[in-house]
């Protein structure tokens, strides 16, 4: 029997495996930040232990950053000690660290492609459960906790048990105005939050072939909200020649030994797989959440779902969400006031989100009434966005250029929605508070965020472009 | 942290919501400490106080009902979703909690509860509607959750279910060890492993 990309490259990492319980897996990189690792290193110092192997761990600072004014000491106390924290540990231990000021710095998940750090074939962790984004590339890349960070950092292994393996497949060709992200909340809104807990998902088809690594990224990111331990999609000559000439990426002899493998790193045709779901692309329309978990998300044109629509036992929880979304049952949600719109996070922040926004906005301003946040994934986004004269579209346009961190997404840092305020975000999450205390949250694509900014409701961007 | 655990008898708090994720659990804003203590007061945060205040808090949400108390949390499915911030699992043990029943975890969730000795249980949907009927009927119904037989007991009925959990797993509870003492133990293993590849 044939395998699956994920068991091509769970076997290869197999150190040991424990009778009636998970394996050990060896890990190729682990990406830290400040969050999550900190009581990490503490552990590690109370066992008396170095870092196994400090080469292998790369770090930034980004989800407690600001994103004005970088070259100010952080103000709020306790996000400064946690900085410094970051910064003092990684001296300590022997860690690179691309840290606010570096050249590099950025959202975890963003800096490690650019950097070409993350290749297929490897295995990949992170303390943040966005790390599932590195999947784009071919690589089995799992978030982890934080006592997990501090096994990693003391033996480069972590224990894991095998899961499932679905696939998606989505085949045929997107509509006018669809993208990733469409993609990836259609697929979530379909098999549901939870519908591929337990399971690694590998994302197949044409209409995934097609899309450029930006893109695919923004599909695995997300792969999370619906519960899979990872999410991955098959090497090809798109991730190849995204890879080629990065600071880190293998060059010479070296390249050609590394490509010769990634081309073996794909699902045989007699793979097996425990799920299989299919999806035809011209089903999918722009899409947007309604309510308080990725799983409740709707086409731009549909309404929230009657009380009818809905199960008997999950009608608590339904209208525990609505009320939170100030939303009736059977709403239409196009034509729903925006109050602030967030482009950015782990899942929309790349270049390519950025200029996808610049030539949609370009000589168009933003509906008055409405604060418009953009923040680049990383330093280098920014700066390429800065070469490429997308800053000046977005001044024009009344938008707020910002810093590299993870903003907005989290409500974490200073950048927080005011409660009960209604923020359309390309970010992953629409939980209760997420981008702060009772704020409100619409999940949606960079474009169709985009098209609310100059609008000032929930748009359909289908409308607005030729 | 009591590191071990084996048989836990107790009243339960319900907390009966579907798809409670990690954000629920604890805040972002919360997660600004660099040592593990302390998570606890923050628990549920937003669904325990009005206008993020102390002062205020919302009396129909189960914690901060007297009548419910103890040491196993009862929950409804797809609990621990979303962010895998450990500091969810230091929240609901700092507060008191030995044990998190559902009928449905999140992946990452339920691997940072078992490594903070902090027993997740996952149980048929019908019997998780037992436990919440029977905690309806009488607050200070008491369940029993034994990790050695790997069963989840209601005492007033005694009806059971029987639970899983790897037996690597249940090896490190009962005794009080870590993932990180068994990986230090096959060091050797893991250098052999990084020679051949």
């Amino acid at each position: 029997m044939g395998l699956s990309l994920f068991e091509k490259i769970w076997n290869k990492h197999v150190v040991k495996e424990i009778e009636g319980g998970p394996s050990v897996l060896y890990i190729d990189t682990h990406f830290i930040h400040e969050v999550t690792s900190p009581q990490a290193f503490k552990g590690l110092e109370k066992r008396g232990l170095p870092v196994f192997r400090p080469k292998q761990v790369v770090a930034t600072a980004d989800h407690n950053v600001p994103t004005i004014n970088q070259h100010l000491p952080i103000k709020e106390e306790l996000s400064r000690i946690q900085v410094q924290t970051l910064k003092d540990n990684c001296e300590k231990f022997g860690i690179e660290l691309y840290g606010l000021g570096h050249p590099y710095q950025g959202i975890v998940h963003v800096i490690g492609p650019e950097l070409g750090i993350t290749q297929p074939g490897m295995t990949i962790v992170c303390g943040d459960s966005h790390t599932s984004t590195h999947g784009a590339f071919g690589t089995m890349a799992f978030g982890i906790g934080t006592s997990e960070v501090e096994m990693v950092l003391a033996t480069q292994c972590l224990m894991q048990s095998k899961p499932k393996l679905m696939r998606i497949n989505v085949e045929g060709e997107l509509n006018k105005g669809v993208v990733s992200k469409d993609i990836i909340l259609y697929i979530i809104s379909l098999i549901s939050a939870s519908g591929a807990t337990g399971y690694a998902v590998e994302y197949a088809g044409s209409a995934i072939r097609s899309l450029s690594m930006e893109a695919r990224m923004t599909i695995c990111n997300m792969s999370i909200e619906m519960g899979a331990r990872c999410g991955m999609i098959a090497p090809d000559d798109i991730t190849f020649d995204y890879i080629k000439g990065r600071e880190f990426a293998p060059a010479g002899e070296k390249w050609d030994d590394a490509l010769a493998y990634w081309k073996t790193l794909y699902s045989d045709a007699d793979a097996k797989f425990d799920k299989e779901i299919n999806i035809n692309a011209a089903d999918i329309e722009p899409m947007i959440t309604y309510g308080t978990n990725p799983g409740m998300g709707i086409g731009v044109s549909g309404h929230v779902p009657a009380l009818s629509e809905i199960d008997e036992k999950e009608k608590p929880s339904f209208e525990k969400s609505l009320h939170y979304m100030g939303l009736q049952p059977g709403a239409n949600i196009k034509g729903k006031k925006v109050d602030y719109v967030f482009i950015g996070s782990c899942t929309n922040s790349r270049i390519e989100d950025l200029r996808m926004v610049a030539s949609f906005v370009k000589g168009k301003q933003k509906a008055d009434g409405v604060e418009v946040w953009i923040v680049p994934g990383s330093k280098q986004v920014e700066q390429q966005a800065k070469n490429e004269g997308i800053d000046k579209i977005f001044e024009e346009a009344g938008f707020m250029l910002r810093q590299p961190g993870c903003s907005a997404c989290l409500g974490m840092n200073e950048d927080k929605i005011p409660a009960g305020k209604y923020c359309i975000s390309t970010s992953n999450r629409n939980f209760e508070g997420r981008q702060g205390p009772n704020a409100r949250t619409f999940l949606a694509s960079p474009l169709s965020a985009a098209a609310a900014a100059i609008t000032g409701e929930v748009t359909d961007v289908r409308e607005m472009i030729p | 942290m009591s590191k071990q655990l084996s048989l836990v008898k107790s009243t339960v708090v319900p907390v009966n919501i579907e798809n409670i994720d990690t954000d629920q659990i604890i805040p972002a804003r919360f997660l600004k400490a660099t040592t593990r203590d302390g998570f606890g007061k923050n628990l549920f945060r937003d669904w325990r106080f009005n206008n993020d205040d102390e002062n205020q808090p919302k009396p129909d949400f189960p914690l901060n009902n007297p009548k419910y108390h103890g040491k196993i949390l009862v929950a409804a499915k797809n609990f621990g979703c979303g962010s895998s911030r450990e500091h969810a699992a230091w929240a609901i043990k700092d507060y008191g909690f030995d044990v998190v029943v559902s009928s449905f975890f999140a992946d990452i969730f339920k691997n940072n509860a078992l490594n903070n000795f902090l027993l997740p249980v996952v149980v048929s949907d019908a019997f998780l509607n037992k436990i919440f009927s029977a905690v309806e009927k009488d607050v200070n119904a008491e369940i029993e959750v034994s990790l050695p037989e790997q069963y989840i007991k209601i005492l007033a009925t005694g009806e059971q279910e029987s639970f899983d959990i790897n037996n690597y797993k249940k090896t490190c509870l009962l005794n009080g060890y870590d993932d990180i003492d068994y990986l230090l133990s096959i060091k050797q293993d893991i250098e052999e492993f990084e020679h051949a590849s």
